[in-house]
């Protein structure tokens, strides 16, 4: 019972960690076909911003010393700035652009993110002592669990339940929808279709921050490689969930989440360092059962 | 009635004109005749015999791959196993099979056999992936990247993990990487003007039209993605032994990221494009190490950081993308009547880029 809870909590909280890094991608993807490779390293980018104004090799932080109440906004801003300013830069001149080749100047745009922080905080991987008291175990119906892992998985709860509200409830959310449906309609209809772009990176980035100062809290390291592995999780979620569906990213988050979570516990010891192997090993078998994802939307079938 | 000339007939230049322009490379070295320049234009060779083979599967069939550098770690260590003297095998690699732990190959085997390992992998692998198209295909194609890279970064007993596997016996001449770059393109050719490329490229243009002529998409796919493979992992091979040592790292992200980008820059879709985008790309990258080792100009050493390389890189491909998607070469070939590219772009491959545009 008790190891049983303990795979439960480990797996809610690995798979609130993907579904929030899925959401971000499906996000942008429903409105603009864009396969954003850079996500990953937006997470980067706002975990070093905890470092911020320092440059030294030794991690010295400053931003990460403010008080919470002003920490987690000023991430969450970066985040978003970040993300709708490389859509201004650099997204909205390949609006006529094919999906492939924004996902290549995406990749392109992620590379110089990552080689910007090299190039200021070398590659060598730095630790931080953010939070550090909520990886501390404590005991919850005899599973030892980190606090952390609890707020991890509330606050993903809480960001779902914000954002389907905005997505249904509020005129921006209903614009966003209907963008995803069907982008020429929607302008067609008087949507604006910069400002539902933007809007869909802000929130983008701010799902990246958000992940990475869970990540961070959890590992205590900063490292330019960080975003890159939940990224690639995060991708093959959106593809399992169906592209541009974003309840099927998240679903999909979860379960790759549970899967890892339940490799990680029973598969055999030797076994157990090719865990991602197995998982995207899944993933293709899955992929040829339904190559459409669980839950496709109308609006990425190939008409072949 | 007046006959067509023969696909062969209107297009042959095209190879020996990139032939050409690798056959200047190659002479440059030898008239330069500096270690570090020699080994310079044999990196240059391998990333011919990468690109090349990015181009077979990419250009042809328009799916975009992040996978084929798996294909490339394959080779390597495939090679890697076969020609490293038995002793050191036993003492660092202990799980391989007796039949591979005593072999001591000449490095062509090793070469050959790395083709053909990652060919078959690149079957197997294709025969679950080409079902799949468009975007799902290229994150697909991402996470068997992933799975390669990990299996080969934890499988302590056959590839010793993480730390390097040194003692691969290195070749330093260029010819035999010359030989293998042109190789490639001449494969390269004759598979795009091939009943199979061609029907594949019919099928990139336009699926429907292409289906409804009776084109089997997923095979044509499947054919392309094992020649590639083939082509991945014999530029695995040459870079194991250029270098004589591979770690996993080394055929991740950063590789694949400077491969795609020779391609898009060059133009995704020729075969010329493939090689004009390593030959100008290879030139910008070797200015901007020099830069980063310092260079001296007037009395002071101007260096810039680690890093700008790869930044430059990416906003040259950035800029390429928005301003010219089709790349350098718009997506044609090099051919020689007509077009006032050709003699010149061989001795002179930076110039190669002003006078595509003008054509």
């Amino acid at each position: 019972m008790t190891a049983i809870l303990q795979i439960l909590f480990d797996a809610l909280s690995l798979g609130s960690l993907y579904a929030l890094g899925a959401l971000g991608i499906a996000l942008i993807f429903g409105v603009m076909r864009l396969v954003n490779f850079a996500h990953g390293d937006y997470i980067a980018f706002c975990v070093f911003a905890l470092l911020w104004p320092s440059i030294d090799a030794a991690a010295i932080v400053f931003a990460g010393n403010l008080p919470t109440f002003l920490l987690i906004p000023l991430i969450l801003g970066i985040g978003a700035g970040l993300s709708v300013l490389s859509e201004i830069l650099i997204f909205r001149r390949f609006r006529n652009a094919n999906p492939a080749t924004m996902m290549i100047a995406s990749f392109a745009l992620g590379f110089i993110i990552k080689y910007f922080l090299l190039m200021l905080y070398s590659s060598r991987p730095k630790s931080i002592d953010l939070w550090s008291n909520l990886s501390q175990q404590i005991e919850i119906f005899g599973a030892r669990i980190p606090p952390l892992q609890v707020i991890t998985i509330c606050t993903t709860i809480v960001i779902l339940i914000a954002l389907t509200a905005f997505l249904k409830r509020t005129r921006f959310g209903l614009e966003m929808r209907a963008a995803a449906e069907n982008f020429t309609m929607a302008r067609m209809l008087g949507v604006r279709a910069n400002r539902v772009i933007m809007l869909a990176f802000a929130i983008s980035g701010m799902l990246a921050a958000a992940v990475g100062l869970i990540l961070v809290t959890q590992t205590g390291t900063v490292d330019i490689n960080m975003g890159a592995n939940l990224m690639l999780v995060a991708f093959v979620a959106t593809v399992i969930g169906g592209l541009g569906s974003l309840p099927g990213a998240v679903v999909a988050g979860f379960l790759i989440g549970g899967l890892s979570s339940l490799m990680q516990a029973y598969l055999p010891a030797d076994a157990r360092p090719f865990r991602d192997a197995f998982v995207y090993g899944a993933v293709i078998v899955m992929l040829i059962w339904r190559p459409n994802g669980l839950f496709s939307s109308k609006a990425v079938k190939q008409r072949v | 009635m007046h006959q067509r000339p023969s696909i062969l007939a209107r297009t042959w230049t095209t190879p020996v004109i990139l032939i050409a322009i690798l056959l200047a490379v190659a002479l440059a070295a030898v008239a330069v005749s500096t270690g570090p320049f020699n080994q310079t234009v044999i990196e240059i060779f391998i990333r011919v015999v990468l690109v090349v083979g990015l181009y077979v599967f990419i250009g042809n069939s328009g799916v975009i791959s992040f996978g084929h550098i798996g294909f490339t770690c394959l080779g390597a260590y495939m090679t890697a196993w076969l020609t490293m003297l038995p002793a050191i095998k036993k003492s660092k690699l202990k799980g391989l099979p007796d039949i591979i732990l005593n072999a001591k190959l000449q490095y062509g085997w090793g070469l050959l056999a790395a083709a053909v390992f990652a060919a078959v992998c690149a079957y197997v692998i294709g025969k679950v992936l080409m079902r799949l198209s468009g975007i799902a295909a290229s994150i697909a194609s991402f996470a068997v990247l992933a799975v390669i890279i990990q299996v080969y970064s934890n499988w302590d007993s056959v590839t010793g993990a993480q730390s390097s596997v040194v003692g691969i016996p290195i070749i330093r001449t260029i010819w035999p990487y010359f030989a293998c770059a042109v190789i490639v393109v001449v494969v390269a050719y004759f598979y795009s003007i091939s009943r199979s490329g061609l029907a594949l490229r019919a099928a990139r243009d336009e699926a429907t039209a292409a289906a409804a002529s009776g084109v089997d998409i997923p095979r044509e796919r499947l054919i392309a993605f094992v020649i590639s493979g083939a082509m991945m992992g014999l530029g695995g091979a040459l870079f194991a032994h250029s270098v004589g040592v591979v770690t996993p790292d080394t055929f991740y992200l950063g590789l694949t990221f400077i491969t795609l980008s020779m391609l898009v820059v060059g133009g995704m879709n020729s075969l010329s494009g493939a090689v004009l985008g390593v030959v100008v790309l290879s030139t910008i990258i070797q200015v901007l190490r020099w830069f980063e080792k310092g260079i001296d100009v007037g009395g002071t050493v101007l260096t810039i950081p680690n890093g700008v390389q790869e930044i430059a890189i990416g906003i040259v491909m950035i800029v390429i993308l928005m301003f010219r998607p089709t790349g350098m070469t718009r997506n044609r070939e090099l051919v020689w009547p007509g077009k006032k590219l050709s003699a010149e772009a061989g001795a002179m491959p930076s110039s190669a880029d002003g006078k595509t545009a003008k054509t």
